[in-house]
């Protein structure tokens, strides 16, 4: 058991009442789609709040808010779950609401990183657990007994020497007035009733019937629909305006240019077009056919760049000295004395994140303040924005979340909310802010292009002596220096190059290790070739150096569960007992703190490959909510794959070639392996992430299995896109 | 701009709206059954599937003058109360991630089943081919077809 300080901001104790309050008739609703036929359930007439997280009404039904944005890793289901866990209710009984953002009483209410449950298990595990703890004292109260002759059970407090029960409804306006101790017992891991067990994702029932849940799907009375147009490629801005005629058209209220520059930019802050052409109406169909309309001139500013010039640069990086950023012993002069050096090149293109809804929002900007609704990744830094933006305090900008179709990286950066609030008050009413597909694929904040070059060199007895790798992005490099298989090799080095662009980038799902991963594990699968081993054995043996007698002390991974994961994948996928007929490529990767490793199976149907099956091994702590891990898993290898082999962004004089679906390949059903396995490592350790770590190693997964069925090594992305190789090949 | 009178979900409705105007808008602008996506406007990733006379089409690329006296049927107006074999089945896998590309994949899915009840994995596949899941879904949502052959 686990004891723990509570720091949970006690606001308002207030009873909530529930006469003309909406939560009715949805409490209501919800609760019975979700009984079984003949359960039915009271409807509440009383609300009390009990902490921030936590409404409890009189008859029962638990209300959890959910603090996170929701992008589709199903934190709307697995935080609200751990909460419920410790507050020890029936989930039935629990429905789901998404906070807003609210600084005073949640912390970090950001999607990104694979952070959500980590960094929130702890406080949400208090929150339920305090409001255990004032409901059992009220209760002992009330029976004029001792907490510790009390227990819980499915939202029933229970007399453990008369057997007598209270449900938390019936006991929840006595714990409103009781202060909130200073510590709190957690539950110990074993005891958990919910966790580790599979529940549905809470928004489904509204999914599979259409209801409004997304941003694009909000909407407000007397709100204007705007779109907007910006420079066709990067390096150019506006020059002249001409939207006679598109004002002309039907429906069409008003054309006008904004500037959003923001006088304190942050991190989020990332666009490349400040300056944009605003065209608003009535309907958006109306909107879109009069954007067709607009004349405009655009001018350059900075130098257009071409893929081929990307090309070159990436390709002169790796004969360039770069910046080291770590070396041990001395790896030159190792490799002179090895029997055998394998040198190596990989090279992967921008990638656009292609979230399936569009960037929108709502606002609302009037003198006083400015309310918006929509989908981000990044509510608190989008509010600052605007607060910068508009020149208005922070209090007085509300924002809520929308549910958002996709995130993976693209709406950490709310450029899309401070052009909502910039067009609202320059129109001074309401409007809804809509790209096209168009719009969203052109803007940027792509994933970098990326190079690097891997030479490991080996002794007679095939263990490696040294590891170099040379990475070279636009505009940073992938490399991270401590990563495997840094500690595992006594010469090392890693060195970076950084190369410019006017093109905007930014976080893509796994930042970094979406290539960095796949290069080295593809790479290493090599060396274990020219080094006559398997490759488990090889990796194996690297992760025995690391855990006995490892290289520095900066390494930032544990090799044990490093190893695990693989030993656990070899296992499970009777790797050593290889069914004939198939072909297998493994791989394994450490990233945003979880451990995974996946082999992938290739068949070969006449002259094509097919992907059979993924196995994949994950040790990401405790599972919380282990049907929706399993998802977010087959989701990372499904995107992983999908951006391997066919997705790529080019750019002719400054103008992204690909700007719809027609063009920029997304994988499709056929594509992807009909079967995913899962397996997870019991550990007992607090969870980790689960967003990102399935999708960084699969492409080498896949490259090593179509090696073993073809022969042929794949070095550059997208493997089925075989014009993207010679145009590396330039230089 | 004209008014045209189409049969939505079983019940009639009017609107005035320019003759090019895809049924997509229609339905999300003015009707407000936003359950029916927008995602590339170019009949590419099947976000805006609905049914019209059973049929799965994309609707952003169907201008209202063409729907004449046909039905159209989206994910709202799929069953009563949520309960079609494909959405029970899609609860029961718990197929979404994000969500987004659902509702679409749903009416497909229907319209499929109707036509060829007992699939095989293979020709769902194919039959979905162009419904795109940004999130990865796939896997999970052949499964929910077959279970929903099943229990239809
Ligand atoms: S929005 Fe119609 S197919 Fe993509
Ligand atoms: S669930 Fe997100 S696009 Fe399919």
């Amino acid at each position: 058991m686990t004891v723990v300080k509570t720091e949970i901001n006690r606001r308002s104790f207030l009873k909530v009442s529930a006469a003309g309050s909406a939560g009715i008739m949805i409490g209501f609703n919800w609760l019975a789609s979700c009984t079984s036929p003949g359960e039915t359930v009271s409807i509440p007439e009383e609300w009390f709040n009990i902490n921030a997280f936590i409404t409890i009404a009189d008859n029962g039904e638990v209300t959890i808010m959910s603090p996170n944005p929701e992008i589709g890793q199903n934190v709307k289901t697995s935080m609200p779950l751990i909460v419920a866990e410790e507050l020890d209710v029936d989930w039935n009984m629990v429905k789901v609401e998404q906070a807003g953002l609210d600084t005073e009483n949640y912390r970090r209410q950001l999607a990104g990183g694979s952070q959500s449950i980590r960094q929130g298990w702890q406080s949400l595990r208090m929150a339920g657990a305090a409001a255990r703890r004032l409901l059992m004292e009220a209760a002992a109260k009330k029976w004029q007994v001792s907490v510790s002759n009390l227990s819980t059970d499915k939202g029933q407090i229970i007399n453990n020497e008369t057997g007598d029960k209270i449900g938390y409804g019936e006991i929840a306006i006595e714990a409103v007035s009781i202060p909130v101790p200073e510590e709190i017992k957690l539950k110990d891991p074993k005891d958990f009733k919910l966790i580790g067990q599979g529940v549905k994702n809470v928004d489904a029932p509204k999914i599979v019937t259409g209801e409004p849940l997304f941003g694009l799907d909000y909407m407000e009375d007397g709100a204007t629909i705007a779109m907007i147009e910006h420079p066709p490629a990067f390096g150019m801005k506006l020059k002249s305006l001409d939207a006679e005629e598109a004002k002309a058209m039907p429906g069409i209220k008003d054309v006008f240019t904004i500037d959003t520059t923001v006088g304190e930019p942050q991190w989020s802050d990332v666009n490349a077009f400040t300056e944009l052409v605003v065209i608003t109406g009535e309907s958006t169909w109306q909107v879109m056919k009069a954007k067709k309309k607009l004349k405009i001139e655009w001018e350059q500013d900075t130098p257009a760049e071409s893929s081929t010039d990307h090309a070159k640069k990436l390709v002169d990086a790796m004969s360039q000295k770069g910046e080291v950023a770590r070396e041990d012993g001395n790896p030159a002069k190792a490799s002179q004395s090895a029997s055998k050096v394998v040198d190596r090149t990989f090279s992967a293109p921008f990638l656009a994140h292609n979230t399936l809804e569009p960037m929108n929002f709502f606002a609302n900007v009037t003198a006083e303040k400015a309310i918006l609704v929509g989908p981000i990744q990044t509510p608190e830094y989008l509010r600052k924005s605007v607060s910068s933006l508009l020149n208005m305090p922070e209090e007085n900008i509300s924002i809520d979340m929308t549910r958002m179709g996709g995130g993976f990286g693209r709406r950490l950066y709310g450029h899309f909310g401070v052009e909502a609030a910039a067009i609202s008050k320059k129109i001074g009413g309401p409007v809804k802010l809509i790209y096209k597909r168009e719009d969203d694929l052109t803007q940027g904040t792509y994933r970098p292009a990326y190079r690097v070059n891997y030479k490991a060199a080996l002794d007679d007895n095939g263990k490696m002596v040294a590891f170099q790798a040379k990475g070279a992005g636009i505009p940073g490099s992938p490399l991270f220096q401590d990563r495997f298989p840094a500690g595992t090799v006594d010469n090392y080095k890693v060195e970076n190059i950084n190369i410019d662009t006017n093109i905007s980038t930014g976080a893509w799902r796994a930042p970094r290790s979406n290539f960095v991963a796949g290069a080295e594990q593809a790479f290493l699968d090599e060396v274990a070739e020219a080094a006559g081993k398997d490759p488990i054995d090889f990796r194996l043996e690297l992760f025995d150096r690391a855990i006995n007698d490892p290289v520095g002390d900066r390494n930032d991974y544990d090799p044990e569960r490093y190893a695990g994961v693989l030993k656990l994948v070899r296992e499970k996928a009777g790797w050593d007992n290889k069914p004939a007929g198939v072909f297998r490529g493994v791989s394994a990767y450490f990233c945003h703190n979880s451990y995974v490793a996946q082999v992938v199976d290739v068949v070969k149907e006449g002259n094509d490959l097919k992907l059979q099956k993924v196995w994949c091994a994950v040790d990401c702590g405790i599972v919380v909510n282990k049907e929706g891990a399993i998802n977010q898993i087959e989701g990372g290898i499904i995107d992983g794959i999908g951006h391997t082999m066919y997705s790529q962004v080019n750019f002719d004089k400054g103008a992204p070639v690909q700007n719809n679906f027609d063009q920029y390949r997304l994988i499709r059903h056929t594509e992807a392996p009909p079967e995913i396995e899962v397996f997870f490592v019991e550990n007992g350790i607090d969870p980790t992430g689960l967003g990102e770590p399935s999708l960084p190693p699969i492409a080498a997964a896949v490259a090593n299995a179509m090696y073993q069925a073809t022969g042929k090594r794949w070095y550059h992305q997208p493997f089925m896109i075989a014009e993207q190789e010679e145009l590396i090949e330039v230089g | 701009m004209a008014v045209f009178t189409i049969k939505v979900n079983g019940k009639q409705h009017q609107v005035d709206v320019d003759s090019d105007t895809p049924i997509l808008w229609v339905l999300r602008d003015h009707l407000k059954l936003v359950g029916t996506k927008y995602g590339c406007g170019i009949a590419q990733c099947g976000a805006c599937t609905i049914h019209l006379n059973g049929n799965s089409i994309r609707s952003c690329s169907l201008p209202i003058s063409a729907v004449g006296e046909q039905e159209v049927t989206t994910i709202e107006g799929l069953s009563e109360d949520g309960d079609h074999p494909v959405q029970k089945a899609w609860i029961e896998h718990d197929v979404p991630q994000c969500g987004y590309c659902q509702a679409g994949q749903i009416m497909n899915a229907a319209a499929f089943l109707d036509k060829n009840p007992n699939p095989s994995s293979e020709e769902i596949a194919t039959a979905m081919n162009g419904n795109i899941c940004r999130c990865g879904t796939y896997t999970r949502i052949n499964k929910a077809i077959q279970t929903a052959a099943k229990n239809a």
